[in-house]
């Protein structure tokens, strides 16, 4: 009681000054406030308890002083300065080093330097900062455009009291924009809760800000009907959040589970499609990667060109790379799965230490374009950072890409001649060799695709085939061989998978038992999910 | 008609002298093989400043090899023989290695748990030959009994030696994470770095490479090595003759996997740290190079690419580290195109082309 | 003493701990006539019905052809009848006792019933001789198949078998190095090792010289009598040679069925072959 009451006087204090201070600059200079006016202002804050402070921070706030909120955001940071011997007030600018340019706070002209001995920098508390943040908030709330009303808005959430709810409503009264307007009625609806109004609780209901659960968990514990009610409203949240956290891990899954497939896929080709054996595959996604970061290297300051160019440009260096390799090994060793596995491992080992040898054994970072940075807040609960979803994109369009070819095209239709039946095809005219030398540099090509794509999620180096050969194989095998849709839900369900697995059992031991269970599908399945159809003889 | 007769008396008279040869190759390898156990413990008996002294360093290496023969022995046995290609059988050799560290561990720190009982050494040995043979028996029976075959076969073994792999670097299993296991003193009450030692060690070895090529040539001669070649020739076949197939590749992968663990409890002691490492895709399907390059279904031409292979790898690591994967890479390349019977094949037909010769 | 070890031995097997997992031995009942016999049998695969509502009926001792065109069913019919597919609907008995599409393909082979492919498929890495002893009925099971040292009674079994296929003098020789038509030879020799009661034979000379043709024309009409023995063929002059019953199939069912020149006279048999004949002409 005592206390609202102090509060009142002290408001009626405020009051009087504001029209004691108003006057003079009306009848003086208009909208401006004198000088000596901005001094006794700032004066007010030279005070010796952090009380007083706060209420000469309250002053200035609500002043018509131009200068006001460089004042606060000085102070705020610890810049607000006054002359040890004088009565000047200072703003510095750099406070690096021992002598700090400063300018004069009032006239914002440069004034020198000072250091520790000529100025004084005013000091504020933790309270002090959270009543000058919802000042600040509270002048740019009125101010500015829609974006920051809006970003002032948000920061009011959880801060307002009684000296600054009166103000949010009136402010709320005046705002048009309906986001503004809905971000001060969740941050008043939750100051009335914590005054006690119960039917408050009604626009909380399902918000997602941790502020707002925060400050409900107190209010729902004990009895009564505030804490009752709190408590539904609080378990609405939690559901709500649940639901969004699904959907993040989801999200999560599916860009995992991209890249398992953007592995895959072409192995897909190479190996589901044509039969090979290619171990090399990891190999050709590394080169891949490798051509992302060389044309970095070739285009610095320029990351998002470099990584639109290195999207062809991997994929050719990749078909080359797979292209040699069929030419010089794998169509010797035609209708020997087994030799061609341990003839292309060969080779896996040779691209590796080549690697080792030109550029060097150590992991290598690709940058990200501006574009890919950062991430997309869908709501309090749910964001979406821009290089995964990059990547799923990605992924589905060198899917779509790779079905359209294998479905619609000349040699899309030569290729499953090829495979099944190779004399028939060539008997049709179909040159069998140079098909499959052309699916094979498709394949490896796609590696090489999938090899750029990773150079975004992670470090690139002369293990990085290495760490997903095993994945690829598995994803293949799971899908069923052979079957291109089969290899991408395949690759999305591990994804998941994992995802949903990790909070439970942690990353190492998600994916143990994402590969334990894909052997122990194989052994039920041997197939895969989508068996090839037929007569099986 | 009267031509065939000719031809073929022909070769039965090749036929007989093969099954002599046959006889003749475990005697040979048998005797190759003691005679470098007697000689290494011989020359390691010299004085140190005689020029054919054998250093125990050389010794400990030597020892090293006869478990990479081992192992490529149980490799040789389900590929060569079963047409099995098992590219996760460095996790039986890790189980088996594992074993013998946890065994080792046990003897010099306080450990407790079940970690303890393995300070027993007749539970030790128990559980070098259980962890593998389990883990052969639980995996080959789903494997083989669901009929998955050749590269689906490869491919799953990979997965379960990477999955291995993945457990073991973790520190909750308890085995020591990603540094494994290491810091041995003594086994049996002897120090491990002692001279005495280190040449029973490499005894050890070479005897259980020659009882484990025992072992193999008496299966591989036996009916059931007939009833594994036509297995691996022609599968459906076997079946209808009413073979179980499954249950004669079952037992055969549990005797290999049982080998290959043997082979790292025996490796173990020996280098004096065993680690997740060993789980490593890549060194299982080193070891396959080994055989292939030996000459893949002849049990001495895995012995002898073992050794050549890792002899070729602890002279080039250090000569020239660079060129090492190169050479390995290449090799599994050449063995492949140019050589698909390995030296033992290439020697067969050097011998055939000179015996063809003094016969006509 | 030994009586009980033995009983405790049986009891241990795994398969004997249940009653119903006791595989079904006993001989085969051929007492009511007809070794095979099958009923209103249908599979299809992925809606094409390769075998449609089939009957068949081969008696004991009986060698009987089946013939028809390409796609008639022939070998999905003996696909069904050795376990390796099973069908839709329908009853496939061996002898009056037997239900076949209970069992998987090494029980079928340890009844009796023995199967060569269309191609040859011996061991090639393997001799003559060791290729006829894989093939000898008795225990298969692993540590019996590793102990296992050929008897004198096996030696003399196989001479026989030996003898009977005419490959005396190749019985060292590497399967892989023998001519096309000894290799069919070798392979029905490892069905008679066996000693089944009923021998499935697919197209057994196809590709096979004159002479090669009359030897094993030859061989065939020994081995019935002993047991039964079905042959599917499309060479007609081979089928007139060794046949007495002759069976047509047509789309996966009987077309027709009695001695070679009743089916040769049938109008329909006729017109499915005569049919078939144009096509490929054209």
């Amino acid at each position: 009681m005592s206390r609202r009451a102090i509060r009142d006087l002290w408001r009626a204090g405020v009051v009087l000054v504001l029209v004691m201070l108003a006057l003079p600059g009306v009848v003086h200079a208009g909208d401006q406030i004198s000088d000596e006016q901005a001094r006794t202002l700032l004066e007010g804050l030279d005070a010796s308890g952090f009380e007083a402070k706060g209420e000469a921070v309250e002053r200035i706030a609500s002043s018509q002083a131009t200068q006001r909120e460089r004042w606060l955001q000085a102070l705020l940071e610890g810049r607000l300065a006054r002359e040890r011997r004088g009565e000047h007030f200072y703003i510095i600018t750099d406070d690096a080093g021992r002598e700090w340019p400063i300018i004069d706070a009032i006239t914002l002209e440069d004034a020198g330097t000072g250091s520790r001995r000529t100025i004084n920098t005013i000091t504020i508390n933790n309270t002090l900062r959270t009543r000058i943040e919802g000042a600040l908030a509270a002048m740019s709330l009125t101010a500015g455009d829609v974006s920051a009303r809006l970003a002032a808005a948000r920061a009011l959430l959880g801060t307002l009291d009684e000296a600054s709810a009166p103000g949010v409503e009136d402010t709320l009264a005046d705002e048009e924009d309906p986001a503004v307007r809905e971000q001060l009625e969740t941050a008043l609806a939750l100051y009335r809760v914590q005054q006690g109004d119960v039917a408050a609780l009604e626009t909380l209901r399902g918000h997602l800000d941790t502020r707002v659960r925060n400050a409900l968990v107190p209010l729902a514990e004990g009895d009564g009907e505030l804490a009752g009610e709190a408590r539904r409203v609080l378990a609405g949240i939690e559901r709500k959040r649940e639901w969004h956290q699904r959907v993040q891990t989801l999200f999560f899954g599916l860009s995992a589970g991209s890249i398992l497939v953007l592995a895959a896929i072409g192995l897909a080709i190479t190996f589901g499609v044509m039969g090979v054996i290619n171990m090399a595959h990891g190999e050709l996604i590394m080169l891949g990667a490798y051509s992302a970061w060389w044309l970095q290297q070739l285009l610095p300051g320029q990351p998002g060109l470099a990584l639109l160019l290195a999207i062809p440009f991997g994929f050719l260096v990749a078909a080359a790379f797979g292209i040699a390799i069929e030419r010089s090994v794998i169509r010797f060793l035609k209708g020997r799965p087994l030799e061609t596995l341990l003839a292309t491992f060969g080779v896996s080992l040779i691209l590796q230490q080549l690697v080792r040898t030109v550029f060097s054994p150590l992991n290598r970072a690709v940058a990200a374009p501006e574009w890919l940075r950062g991430s997309w807040q869908v709501t309090e609960a749910l964001s979406i950072s821009y290089s995964r979803l990059a990547v799923l994109i990605f992924c589905l369009v060198v899917f779509a890409a790779l079905w359209a070819v294998m479905r619609f095209t000349r040699l899309g239709l030569e290729v499953r001649a090829v495979t099944q039946n190779r004399d028939m095809a060539r008997a049709m005219g179909v040159r069998a060799a140079r098909v499959d030398m052309l699916t094979f540099g498709l394949g490896a090509g796609v590696a090489g695709l999938a090899g750029v794509a990773l150079s975004q999620i992670t470090n690139v180096g002369p293990n990085l085939g290495q760490n997903y050969i095993v994945d690829s194989f598995l994803v293949v095998v799971f899908g069923g061989v052979g079957n291109l849709w089969g290899t991408l839900v395949a690759g999305m369900t591990l994804g998941v998978l994992n995802q949903v697995l990790q909070p439970w059992v942690g990353a190492v031991l998600a994916k143990i038992v994402v590969l334990v269970g894909v052997i122990l599908f194989i052994q039920k399945r041997p197939q895969g999910l989508f068996p090839p159809r037929g007569r099986v003889s | 008609m009267s031509q065939v007769r000719t031809v073929s008396s022909g070769t039965g008279s090749v036929r007989r002298s093969m099954g002599h040869l046959s006889d003749r190759t475990t005697t040979f390898t048998c005797a190759v093989l003691m005679m470098a156990a007697v000689l290494v413990v011989g020359l390691n008996l010299l004085p140190s400043d005689h020029a054919l002294h054998v250093g125990d360093a050389t010794v400990s290496l030597l020892g090293k090899y006869c478990c990479y023969m081992l192992l490529a022995l149980a490799v040789d046995l389900i590929w060569g023989y079963l047409g099995i290609l098992s590219l996760g059988h460095g996790a039986f050799f890790a189980l088996g290695g594992y074993a013998m560290g946890l065994y080792l561990n046990a003897q010099g720190a306080n450990v407790d748990g079940w970690q303890a009982w393995l300070g027993h050494f007749p539970l030790a040995m128990l559980a070098v030959v259980l962890a593998p043979g389990l883990l052969a028996l639980v995996f080959g029976w789903l494997a083989f009994r669901s009929r998955v075959t050749g590269v689906y076969f490869s491919i799953i073994t990979q997965a379960m030696t990477f999955a291995l792999m993945l457990a073991f670097n973790r520190n909750e299993m308890g085995v020591g994470g990603s540094t494994g296991l290491t810091r041995f003193r003594e086994l049996l009450g002897m120090p491990l770095n002692s001279h005495a030692m280190t040449v029973a060690l490499f005894v050890a070895s070479l005897m259980a490479v020659l009882l484990a090529f025992v072992v193999c040539r008496m299966i591989t001669t036996s009916r059931l090595g007939r009833v594994c070649i036509a297995t691996r020739d022609a599968e459906a076949r076997t079946r209808f003759l009413g073979y179980r197939v499954e249950h004669v590749k079952l037992a055969v992968f549990v005797v290999s996997a049982v080998m290959a663990g043997i082979a790292g409890a025996l490796y173990v002691p020996q280098v004096g740290i065993i680690n997740p490492g060993s789980f490593a895709p890549l060194f299982s399907i080193e070891v396959v190079v080994w055989v292939a390059l030996g000459g893949r279904a002849t049990l001495f031409g895995a012995l002898i690419g073992a050794l050549v292979v890792n002899w070729l790898k602890t002279v080039l690591t250090t000569e020239m580290p660079d060129a090492w994967l190169f050479i390995l890479g290449g090799l599994f390349v050449v063995v492949t195109m140019a050589l698909p019977q390995g030296i033992a094949g290439l020697a067969a037909s050097l011998r055939r082309n000179r015996g063809g010769s003094a016969h006509e | 003493m030994s009586e009980t070890l033995n009983r405790l031995r049986d009891m241990a097997r795994p398969d004997r701990v249940f009653d119903f997992m006791v595989p079904d031995v006993s001989p085969v009942d051929v007492r009511h006539g007809p070794i095979l016999y099958m009923e209103d049998v249908t599979v299809s695969f992925d809606g094409f019905r390769a075998i449609d509502r089939l009957n068949l009926t081969i008696d004991d001792g009986e060698l009987r052809c089946i013939i028809g065109p390409n796609g008639a069913g022939k070998t999905t019919m003996m696909d069904i009848i050795t376990g390796k597919t099973r069908p839709d609907s329908g009853q496939v008995w061996f002898g009056s006792r037997h239900n076949l599409l209970r069992l998987a393909e090494p029980e079928v082979a340890s009844l009796g019933i023995g199967r060569k492919f269309q191609k040859p498929t011996v061991f090639e890495a393997l001799t003559v001789f060791e290729n006829l002893e894989l093939a000898m009925a008795g225990d298969r099971r692993v540590w019996t198949t590793f102990m296992a040292r050929l008897d004198h009674e096996g030696r003399a079994r196989l001479d026989e078998v030996l003898e009977t296929i005419g490959l005396e003098a190749e019985r060292d020789r590497w399967a892989g190095v023998l001519s096309h038509g000894q290799k069919q030879w070798l392979e029905i020799g490892m069905l008679l090792m066996q000693r089944p009661r009923l021998l499935l034979i697919d197209e057994p000379v196809a590709g096979m010289t004159e002479q090669e043709m009359h030897r094993t024309a030859d061989l065939l009409n020994r081995l019935a009598g002993q047991q039964s023995v079905v042959v599917v063929e499309h060479d007609m002059g081979f089928v007139r040679s060794i046949a007495r019953h002759v069976t047509v199939l047509h789309q996966g069912s009987v077309l027709a069925e009695g001695s070679m020149d009743a089916v040769a006279a049938d109008p329909r048999v006729r017109e499915v072959y005569l049919g078939a004949e144009e096509e490929r002409h054209a």
